[in-house]
């Protein structure tokens, strides 16, 4: 093991070195840009032995990465925003084809207005694509899940590619210090991809066919099983993984301080650390403040979230997201798992770092307020109100 | 948390220093954690940068910018203001490179050292000033960081840089 001061990109690619892909198909970016300069680096050096594929738009890059995987080949892909988009015809054969893919999702802004800063709007657009989804808070986590994210796609119950999402720039381009374990370690803890699900001349089968209505939603609801499956595969995974690396993951969520909290903010991605901080705040107030982060959004932990707001008092939920014209789409999957466990708990979504734009500790002490006060159902941090009525800032 | 606002032009190596800030501060010490950034966003040369150095004893959980730095080190003195001391906790220091008198802050002529050692900028010659300043980092890890995530071939010349400004504040 040794220790580095990486920035979340480069973190990123030193797990994906480790995870030994046979194939990258790559299409730089920003901010992605650095995972797939970092991955071209180690592979010209000798360090990473992978078909390095150069190609001509995002569509290709994951187009490319389905054919590798239907050969057989452990692939690896990475985007963000408009990439994402770009591509997002392929997300489903990708995940229809059962074809366990692992991409990294440099989440950012979507256009217009253009903008190259973060925020969760690419990814959450795509939750409905088939693929796992899980958002990392620190550079640490995101090596870790660049190697546990292989095992989890590639578990013969789950069959699923998985869309690891990073906050552009936040995380993508914040530096800090990162364990990168041994490679003996991960090969112990990933053996190579073997799979029945590629093209073999010796044994031939028909892939990627086309299914009427009399069978269709036969595959859509193995497909949906498979995701199902990934609550235990993750689960297993954190266990092999905390026994080889020493790390232990918690699973679809991280909950702190949320047993005995009276108001807990539900989060993803990095910026759940500062929301920690501010429940700690707020603690040495007297004030029983949790936070709930979010690690998966596909398969989405409904049991988990119910258990941990069923003795609260109110709840938010901060995302970079918003559907317009309804809510954010974190808020409208938390109310359901609510809903589906038959608790009704005042809740309020909190729509912050649009754009990239910076969320302080200021902004976090303010949101815990309106939560214990009461606010409006969707509350745009900076501006305030619905959008019904009047602003309250 | 001590906090480290480097201001500076696009190409002067600000973030470079913060980068190298945080990862000297954490060199060698598994007690001592650190967060570096820059201002995000395209990168243009002469254009105004922002870059953060966070340091504590815990995990960093505050990834947002800084809004009251304990340093804030400006590289090109042309972006120095009196307003800045608004960015300053209380008995933080403003270190400007600049041959003029800074009535409020501390000014330091980085480009002589920075020439002596064939240098196009004076980033690590500011890092080596706050490091004596601050007493954040020692001359050790400094070293340690630049030998860690510097090319090689400017490694030598870096390290001068920041030892000779080391000395001239600790005169």
């Amino acid at each position: 093991m040794s220790k580095r001061f990486l920035s979340g990109n480069e973190a990123f690619a030193e797990g994906i070195r480790l995870a030994k892909p046979d194939v990258i198909s790559a299409y730089p970016i920003t901010p992605q840009t650095i995972v797939v300069e970092r991955l071209s680096e180690m592979v010209e050096d000798g360090s990473l032995k992978s078909e390095f594929i150069h190609v001509e738009s995002e569509h290709s890059a994951l187009s490319c990465a389905i054919g590798a995987s239907a050969a057989g080949a452990r692939a690896f892909t990475a985007t963000s925003s408009q990439g994402l988009l770009y591509m997002a015809e392929c997300l489903y054969y990708a995940s229809g084809g059962r074809f366990p893919i692992v991409m990294m999702n440099a989440d950012r802004s979507t256009a217009l207005p253009w903008n190259i800063y973060g925020d969760q709007r690419d990814s959450l657009s795509q939750l409905d694509s088939g693929w796992i989804q899980v958002y990392a808070e620190n550079a640490q986590e995101a090596l870790d899940l660049a190697l546990m994210s292989w095992r989890i796609a590639e578990d013969s119950r789950v069959s699923t590619p998985v869309m690891v999402n990073l906050d552009g720039f936040v995380l993508t381009h914040t530096y800090e210090t990162v364990e990168i374990p041994e490679q003996k370690q991960a090969d112990r803890f990933l053996p190579p991809y073997v799979t029945e699900n590629r093209i073999d001349f010796d044994n031939p089968k028909n892939m990627a066919f086309s299914a009427g209505p009399d069978t269709n939603y036969i595959f859509k609801y193995k497909a949906h099983e498979g995701m199902l499956a990934a609550k235990e595969a993750v689960r297993e995974t954190e266990d092999a993984f905390a026994e080889i690396f020493g790390r232990r993951y918690s699973g679809l969520l991280d909950s702190y301080r949320a047993e005995d909290a009276d108001y807990i903010l539900v989060t993803l991605g990095s910026i759940a650390g500062l929301c920690r901080e501010t429940a700690d705040k707020l603690r040495a107030q007297g004030i029983k403040a949790g936070v709930v982060r979010i690690r998966y959004m596909r398969p989405f932990p409904n049991e988990e979230i119910a258990a941990a707001l069923k003795s609260a008092k109110a709840f938010g939920v901060l995302e970079k997201d918003i559907s317009f014209g309804n809510e954010g789409t974190v808020f409208t999957n938390v109310n359901s798992a609510l809903q589906k466990a038959g608790i009704q708990l005042p809740g309020y979504n909190f729509i912050g770092g649009l754009g990239g734009r910076n969320i302080s500790a200021g902004d976090i002490a303010q949101i815990f307020a309106d939560i214990r006060s009461g606010t409006e159902h969707v509350n745009f941090i900076g501006i305030g109100g619905d959008g019904n009525g009047e602003s309250n800032s | 948390m001590k906090e480290i606002l480097w201001l500076g032009r696009g190409g002067q190596g600000a973030f470079t220093a913060a980068k190298l800030f945080g990862a000297a501060y954490t060199a060698d010490n598994d007690a001592q954690y650190a967060l570096a950034f820059p201002s995000f966003g395209p990168e243009r040369r002469g254009a105004p940068v922002r870059a953060f150095t966070k340091l504590d004893e815990k995990p960093v959980l505050d990834r947002s910018q800084t809004e009251q730095a304990d340093f804030i080190v400006v590289l090109d003195d042309t972006l120095y203001t009196p307003d800045l001391s608004a960015q300053l906790k209380p008995g933080g220091r403003i270190i400007v490179n600049s041959k003029l008198p800074i009535p409020g802050a501390f000014p330091f002529d980085g480009e002589a050292i920075a020439a002596e050692f064939r240098l196009p900028t004076v980033n690590t010659v500011m890092l080596g000033i706050v490091s004596a300043l601050s007493g954040y980092i020692t001359e050790e890890q400094a070293v340690s960081a630049i030998e860690g995530y510097m090319p090689q071939k400017i490694q030598a010349r870096n390290i001068g840089a920041v030892k000779l400004a080391r000395e001239a504040v600790q005169k």
